[in-house]
Formats: structure tokens, C-alpha cells, sequence
């Protein structure tokens, strides 16, 4: 059980090695919207701080929700996906494989990124420490409920905006969490209450989301 | 009474019935209107503060209660579909989407209505407002999937995750925004809160009001899930014979 799932963690990885190229376009995105951010006001050092954690959140969230779709769209193109249902191994597990690799290719290189981001939101030091736990909590979550989104489209042709409109409202618990963090803690409060929240929710998405998920691949199966 | 459940699955049997009920349904609902509407737009006190504009109150309040008590409905409808997979469930759910997401705008539009007077603005970013909001995202989430899979089947049994997914969310949602608007600002005005600090006066006419918004949503789903029914079953024997009679 546990062999089949680090086999399949060990290909998804390997396959998003040799694809490497990939892997940079949401991290290009992350950048391009945040630097969008601050051009399109005023560069005033304490505006860009005060809006700071808000916009590298929603970057961080748009930048995860488009990279969504490569979850499941090619093993699902090429069939893969239907053998991976077929075998005797819990659906669940194997899809909390899937989304592990995915997160171990797109969230935590986002994470790794979002400091030099904070730098050009001119946030302050003390609030990198809450970027960083914020983000490492965070886009786990964004990732597991990212993928019940995809699973029920994945057998659409055109699901990449019908897939924001399902997926984004279920995102804002995350946002308002983690843009509260990293804003107290650049205001110098302590921020471990919004910290432990976005914990509390990895726990509970990462308990029910494989079993959705799941459930959504096998009636896109159908 | 499980085998009268059972039977009330049965589209057929679902056709029969409600082409009963609903006369006795449409009566009901238009009676209660016929009550509400005099009673709390015109005979019931206006408020000492809020002066007339208490009485979008009436519209609001139960557009508000019956935007949250339809998605649980669709949800609870989704998994009756999901677990035992009865059609009529699917149907139901699918024809409360467009209802709930109709009360959830209009409790939007008569809130920001109201807000304007009251607030001074027709939009603020308070808690139960963004809730509210969100709730309308999540309903046409619900329509958009269930338009977009072309399988009728697999549309329902998909949107029927979607929206148990929804109703999990639906709480954390709900009290991330309160304790984001509380973190960052000091409390501006309560919402209404309905229940004991409310005069008789206003609370009868409000709860018929509810009745009466209560009975629409049944009267119109019910209309709505016989003709997804006919829609459905349009190949079927019973329907073909129901047609070719008349």
C-alpha cells in the first residue's frame, strides 16, 4: 500500500523533472502579478507595505490555482488515471499522492520564492518569518482543495475558468488567514492565532479532501 | 412511510403526486402573501429609528434565512443522490440552485438597499455581507458544473460533491470573515438579529413572512423538479403516454 503510493510519488516527480520547464511558469506568474501590483500605484515604500502580505497572498493563490490543472490532465488524457482507479490500492491514498507530488513542485517552490517578493513589497524582516509558515501551511491546503476542483473537471475540454469559479471561493479562509498573519507580524503583533487556524485547516482538508477527491475522479471516470 | 419514500422516488409516482399537491400549494403560498405582504409593508409599526425603511426588513430577513437554508437542502438532496442514488434527489438539487442563488441576490440587493439609508453606503465589507456574497459564488459554482458536464447523470452526481464540499466550507467561511472583519476593524453596526429582541408587533409579520417565503421556495422547486422530470424522462414509456393523450 504505502510501496504503491512512493512508486507513484517517485514517477510524478520524475515525470515533473523531466518537464522542468513547466515548473517555472507559475513561479514567472507569482512575480508578474506582484510586480503588476506595484506598478499600478504609486511605489510609495509604506503603501507597498501596507498592501504587501494581501498581494503576495492572492498571487500566491492564483499562481497555485493555475497550476492546478496538471494534476490530473495528462494522466487522465493518456489513461493512466483510470488504470492508477482500477488498481487495488485506496483511491484516496493515491490521490493524496498525486496532489503531495504536485504540492512538492508548484507550492513549495512558491514558498522558496515568495522572500525575494516580500523584499519588493518592501515588507519588513520580522515578517518574513510569517510569510514563510504561512505559505509552508497554506498552499498545502490551497492544493488539496485544488484538486477536488480539478478531479470534477478534469473530463471537461474548457475548465480553466469554470475551475476558478469553483475552487476560489473555498480559497478565502486561506487568503484571510494568511494575509492576517503576515500583516500582524509586520505590524510587530504576535500572529500565531491566524498561524494555527491555517493548521487547523490543512488538518481538516487533508482528513476529508482525499476521499472527495477520490470520489470526483471516479464520476469523471464514468 | 419508507415505502411511501421509496415510491416518491419514483419519478412517475413523484409526477402523480405533486400534480396534486401543488394547487393546495399555490393556495397556501398566496394566502400567506395575501397576509405578509398588507401586514408587513403597511399595517406593521414603522421602527423609531429606522423609520419606514424597517420594512425591507420583511423581504430581507427571510430572502437571507431561506439563501442558507436552500444550499443545505441541495446539499442534503446531493448526498441522498450520491449515497442511494435516487434520481428525483438529483433533480431537486438541481432545481434549488437557481431559487437559492435567486434569494441569495435578492437578500444582496435588499440589504445594500437598505444599507444605503442606514449605513450610508450601499456596500460594506462586513462580515455577514461578504458571507452572503460568497454564498452567491458558491451557488453558481453549483450551476455552472452542473451546465458544464454534458452527462445528466455524472453532472448531478459531481455538483452534488461540489456542494458537500460547499457545506463544509460554508462555516469556515463564515467565521474567517468575522474574525478577519473583527480583527482589523472595531464592530460598526450589528446586522438584525431576529429572535427575542424583536416586538411582537414586527416579529408576527415577519414570521409569516417567512411562512410565506418558505411555501414559494417549495411551490417553485416543486414546478421546477417536474420539468426536469418531463425533461428527463422524455423516452420513457409514462411521459410518451401522457403526451400522446393529449
Amino acid at each position: 500500500m504505502m510501496r504503491a503510493a512512493f512508486i507513484l510519488l517517485r514517477r510524478d516527480l520524475l515525470l515533473a523533472f523531466r518537464h522542468r520547464t513547466e515548473l517555472v511558469n507559475p513561479l514567472l506568474f507569482f512575480l508578474i502579478v506582484v510586480s503588476l501590483f506595484a506598478l499600478s500605484m504609486e511605489p510609495d515604500p509604506r503603501v507597498l507595505a501596507t498592501i504587501g502580505p494581501g498581494v503576495i497572498w492572492v498571487a500566491a493563490l492564483l499562481a497555485a490555482m493555475l497550476s492546478l490543472d496538471s494534476i490530473f490532465r495528462a494522466d487522465f488524457e493518456d489513461g493512466t488515471l483510470e488504470q492508477l482507479m482500477l488498481t487495488p490500492h485506496s483511491a484516496a491514498l493515491l490521490a493524496l499522492t498525486k496532489v503531495l507530488a504536485h504540492w512538492l513542485v508548484s507550492g513549495l517552490p512558491l514558498m522558496l520564492m515568495s522572500p525575494l517578493l516580500a523584499l519588493l513589497m518592501n515588507l519588513p524582516i520580522e515578517a518574513l518569518p510569517a510569510l514563510l509558515a504561512t505559505l509552508a501551511v497554506g498552499t498545502p491546503v490551497l492544493s488539496l482543495i485544488g484538486a477536488i476542483g480539478v478531479a470534477l473537471t478534469v473530463a471537461l475540454r474548457r475548465s480553466g475558468v469554470l475551475l476558478s469559479l469553483l475552487v476560489l471561493p473555498l480559497y478565502i479562509p486561506v487568503l484571510i488567514f494568511g494575509s492576517s498573519a503576515v500583516g500582524d507580524a509586520a505590524a510587530g503583533i504576535p500572529y500565531s492565532g491566524a498561524l494555527l487556524l491555517i493548521s487547523a485547516l490543512l488538518v481538516l482538508t487533508l482528513t476529508l479532501a482525499p476521499f472527495a477527491i477520490a470520489a470526483a475522479l471516479r464520476i469523471s471516470l464514468e | 412511510m419508507w415505502v411511501w419514500f421509496h415510491k416518491l422516488g419514483s419519478p412517475r409516482y413523484f409526477w402523480g403526486f405533486s400534480q396534486k399537491l401543488m394547487p393546495w400549494l399555490i393556495m397556501a403560498c398566496c394566502l400567506a402573501f395575501l397576509i405578509g405582504l398588507p401586514w408587513a409593508l403597511v399595517f406593521s409599526p414603522a421602527d423609531y429609528q429606522q423609520g419606514e425603511t424597517v420594512r425591507i426588513m420583511y423581504i430581507h430577513v427571510p430572502a437571507a434565512m431561506m439563501s442558507m437554508m436552500i444550499y443545505v437542502v441541495m446539499a442534503s438532496a446531493g448526498a441522498v443522490n450520491l449515497i442511494w442514488r435516487i434520481k428525483l434527489a438529483e433533480l431537486v438539487a438541481a432545481a434549488s440552485a437557481p431559487i437559492g442563488a435567486s434569494f441569495t441576490l435578492l437578500a444582496l440587493i435588499t440589504g445594500s438597499l437598505w444599507g444605503k439609508p442606514m449605513w450610508g453606503t450601499w456596500w460594506a465589507w462586513d462580515a455577514r455581507l461578504t458571507s452572503e456574497l460568497i454564498l452567491l459564488f458558491l451557488y453558481l459554482g453549483f450551476i455552472a458544473l452542473y451546465n458544464a458536464i454534458e452527462d445528466r447523470r455524472s453532472a448531478g452526481r459531481a455538483a452534488a460533491i461540489l456542494a458537500l464540499v460547499g457545506v463544509v466550507n460554508i462555516p469556515i467561511i463564515h467565521y474567517s470573515v468575522e474574525w478577519w472583519f473583527t480583527l482589523h476593524q472595531g464592530p460598526t453596526t450589528q446586522g438584525m438579529r431576529v429572535g427575542g429582541s424583536i416586538d411582537p408587533s414586527m416579529r408576527y409579520p415577519l414570521f409569516t413572512m417567512m411562512i410565506a417565503f418558505n411555501l414559494f421556495y417549495v411551490m417553485t422547486l416543486i414546478k421546477r423538479t417536474r420539468t426536469l422530470v418531463l425533461q428527463q424522462e422524455r423516452n420513457s414509456g409514462w411521459v410518451r403516454e401522457m403526451v400522446g393523450s393529449r
